[in-house]
């Protein structure tokens, strides 16, 4: 354990040191003034709606409207793929389902996969569908938060909350995209494949065939991590050698999965003037991820009950990293995999490096419980930001609640209205998760995507509709795709962006309106540990407990077998 | 929402030229010319024919070769189409599957090596990996492997041993990941070194 608990730690120093730097950067990318020269001509080819101030509903609107765009567009090309070029290994069309769901995944930031990528994708839509929107996706999440800052930080002169679209450009050319290839340079050194060739045939040692897939890997792999998209161009994620081949390889993308989620707090501070604030929320969202990697990484060291009762070894030697060895590859061991399950749960990423489903159960509820908390941990690209200030808001409500006095935050009044969007905001997602487990529990139609019997099985069908619901992505990868459950899964993914996303907006602009309250003495602090811990118990209370019925039906029941 | 649609439609094209062809086209042309090896899938050849890849397990039955672990993908040990097991903690399939694994490997290796018990097996031996293409094995099934391997080759163990330490993949850095066996890169040496 000893080990894997210096891996752990140095990890975490690592993510602090750079994500408090790139988050300075950010605060300035989105705040300078000035734009430059390819910014000025993107702009001018989009034309008026690029120009603008916009209010939070013109803001929403394009975002929206964009969204549908190239939703019609990924949905095509997936359809046509077959009669297009750059197919090596001359892949058929997606089936409808798939591509429908597999659309609505990639353009929510979400990257549920009910597919094979090696098997199933051409290069086409892999590069210059998938991969596009794992960029665009993630702009979009953080134009979005960049604008709902702008209108917390606002101290009068109109409702704007910028421009959409300059946002969109500078969170792609100034943030994802130079660290992307910063990244893929490093991948590629480390032996994930970067190629237009096709498969490559192979004679094993004893005279076999072996089918080989490749392709333009670490260009995807790099944005897939670092814009907290998490579909690979493998079935198995980053388990497969060809996308993490190293154990460097490895913390480097566990690094990014986690690096501009944290480095958002950082600039959400900056922006609005509010750094201790900032802080707190950093520090709450780095406890969640705390207790979840301690509570994952002996749980997998401990094993499984079946490989606890079979006699083999599973004692951790310098010879054998033992464990729950299931799912899991040599090279990463046991803390390597619940590090990288708790960090990409805590964000809405989504990757694995090992497979969820065959976690114990204690280890396998910590990705499940980190989603239905929304997220917020410090979640998504962008979106994680935004939904994080709909738990704040409530904290600071329920600690008015407690004084006595009209909360404030950040210098301005929090009101009915500001509620009720926070409230849909934090609220929303959970419901539907639970409500869509339940439809695909009683149904027959369901229940034929279920893999393992049993609580386990449930457990399946719940990781499903939350991993979708909160645009996570991972999986519980027993659950099979049918069309009944592809169709249910594209309700989730959209409902489950857009909710928040507008409810966002809307805060942005409404709090954008308002007057400034000079703070008295009155004041609840929102900048000390009291904050902090009144924060977690909001967000332990709300989320936490809506899971809780559900958990008893499915890893508790499971951790209680023998 | 007509100068939204039409802001889109540009957005959409301009997206996907530079992002989904330009990015990876440098990518690709970078990594063609300053990495060749690794951006082409660290393919293995042997008198000029691809064997492998050393990033890529596959199918080792024969006992004067090391084996893998178990693999879930089908066929076995297929990098062209990788998959999770996906067996929970509690499942009786699991527990079925590394009876038999275990069963299997006791009757392979107990005419070298008596006295060899359940006990011994270190558990990536008996359960499968993620990517299903593992390229490694840990250090511990190795050695169990060692007495077979050198008795079929008519190798002394010591020399087997050696290649084990040689085809080591130790953590990065001293302290990232876990050490483990290079099984294709391993069998290769062996190779070179002769034997019957």
């Amino acid at each position: 354990m000893g080990q894997g608990t210096a891996q752990i730690l140095v990890y975490a120093v690592v993510l602090v040191a750079l994500s408090y730097p790139l988050g300075i950067w950010m605060a300035r990318v989105y705040t300078r003034e000035k734009s430059d020269v390819v910014e000025r001509g993107f702009v001018r080819l989009l034309g008026r709606d690029a120009t603008t101030d916009q209010s939070w509903k013109q803001y929403g609107l394009s975002v929206v409207v964009f969204t549908v765009a190239f939703s019609a567009f990924l949905y095509g090309l997936l359809r046509l793929q077959g009669h297009l070029f750059l197919n090596p290994d001359h892949l058929p069309a997606v089936p409808w389902a798939v591509a429908l769901n597999t659309t609505a995944s990639f353009v929510t930031n979400t990257n549920w996969q009910y597919y094979a990528g090696e098997a199933t994708m051409s290069y086409l839509s892999q590069m210059a569908g998938l991969a596009v929107q794992q960029f665009v996706s993630a702009g979009v999440g953080l134009a979005v938060a960049a604008a709902v800052i702008r209108g917390i930080a606002r101290r009068g002169g109109g409702v704007g909350l910028g421009n959409f679209w300059r946002d969109l450009y500078r969170s792609i050319v100034y943030i994802l995209l130079p660290l992307s290839i910063l990244l893929a340079v490093v991948l590629i050194s480390q032996g994930v494949p970067q190629t237009f060739h096709g498969h490559v045939a192979a004679t094993t040692l004893q005279g076999a065939h072996q089918t080989i897939a490749r392709g333009p890997v670490a260009s995807m792999i790099s944005i897939k991590q670092l814009g907290t998209n998490g579909g690979g161009f493998y079935d198995s994620n980053s388990a497969v050698p060809f996308e993490n081949p190293t154990p460097l390889s490895n913390f480097l993308e566990m690094l990014s999965i986690l690096l501009i989620p944290f480095a958002q707090v950082v600039m959400f501070g900056r922006m609005v003037l509010a750094r201790r604030h900032a802080w707190v929320l950093y520090a709450v969202c780095f406890a969640i991820f705390a207790a979840g990697v301690s509570i994952a990484f002996p749980s997998e060291q401990h094993g499984s009950q079946v490989l606890r009762n079979s006699g083999v070894d599973i004692t951790h030697t310098a010879q054998q990293s033992g464990g729950n060895m299931t799912d899991k590859e040599i090279r990463f061991g046991i803390a390597d995999t619940a590090l990288w399950a708790t960090a990409t749960t805590d964000v809405s990423n989504g990757s694995v490096n090992g497979g969820h489903d065959a976690f114990t159960p204690a280890g396998g509820a910590v990705p499940l419980v980190n989603m239905f908390l929304g997220e917020v941990e410090p979640g998504g690209v962008g979106s994680g930001l935004y939904g994080l200030i709909f738990y704040v808001l409530i904290a600071v409500f329920v600690a008015g609640l407690m004084v006595g006095r009209t909360p404030e935050w950040l210098g301005k009044k929090i009101e009915a209205r500001e509620m009720k969007l926070a409230a849909v905001g934090a609220l929303a997602v959970p419901t539907m998760a639970l409500v869509l487990t339940a439809v695909a529990i009683v149904t027959p139609a369901g229940l034929a995507s279920v893999l393992n019997p049993g609580a386990h099985g449930f457990t399946e069908t719940l990781y499903a509709y939350t991993s979708q619901s909160n645009n996570n992505g991972s999986a519980f990868a027993g659950y099979g795709a049918t069309n009944f459950s592809a169709t249910l899964g594209t309700v989730a993914l959209y409902f489950g962006r857009f909710f928040p996303l507008l409810a966002g907006l809307a805060i942005g602009g409404s709090l954008a309106a308002k007057k400034v309250v000079p703070a008295s003495a009155g004041t609840f602090r929102t900048d000390g540990a009291t904050f902090g811990i009144m924060l977690l118990g909001v967000i332990g209370l709300t989320a936490g407990l809506m899971i809780l019925p559900a958990l008893t039906l499915g890893p508790i029941v499971e951790g209680l077998m023998h | 929402m007509l100068r939204a649609a039409l802001a889109s439609v540009v957005a959409v094209v301009v997206c996907t030229v530079v992002l989904g062809f330009g990015y990876p086209a440098l990518m690709t042309a970078f990594a063609q010319v300053a990495l060749p090896q690794q951006a082409n899938g660290s393919l293995i050849e042997r008198n000029g024919r691809v064997v492998g890849s050393s990033l890529a397990a596959q199918s080792f039955t024969w006992p004067r070769y090391f084996h893998e672990r178990p693999s879930a993908t089908s066929p076995a040990y297929n990098p062209a189409f990788t998959t999770f097991s996906n067996l929970g903690p509690t499942s009786p399939a699991l527990r079925k599957l590394v009876h038999t694994n275990a069963e299997a490997i006791l009757r392979l290796e107990r005419p070298y090596n008596p006295g060899l018990t359940i006990h011994d097996i270190p558990v990536d031996a008996v359960v499968p990996s993620g990517s299903g293409i593992d390229p490694e094995i840990s250090i511990a099934y190795a050695h169990l492997q060692a007495r077979r391997v050198a008795a079929v080759r008519h190798l002394p163990l010591a020399t087997v041993e050696e290649l084990i330490r040689r085809n080591t993949w130790g953590r990065t850095l001293g302290f990232l990941g876990e050490p483990g066996v290079n099984v294709l890169e391993l069998n290769l040496a062996l190779d070179k070194l002769g034997g019957t």
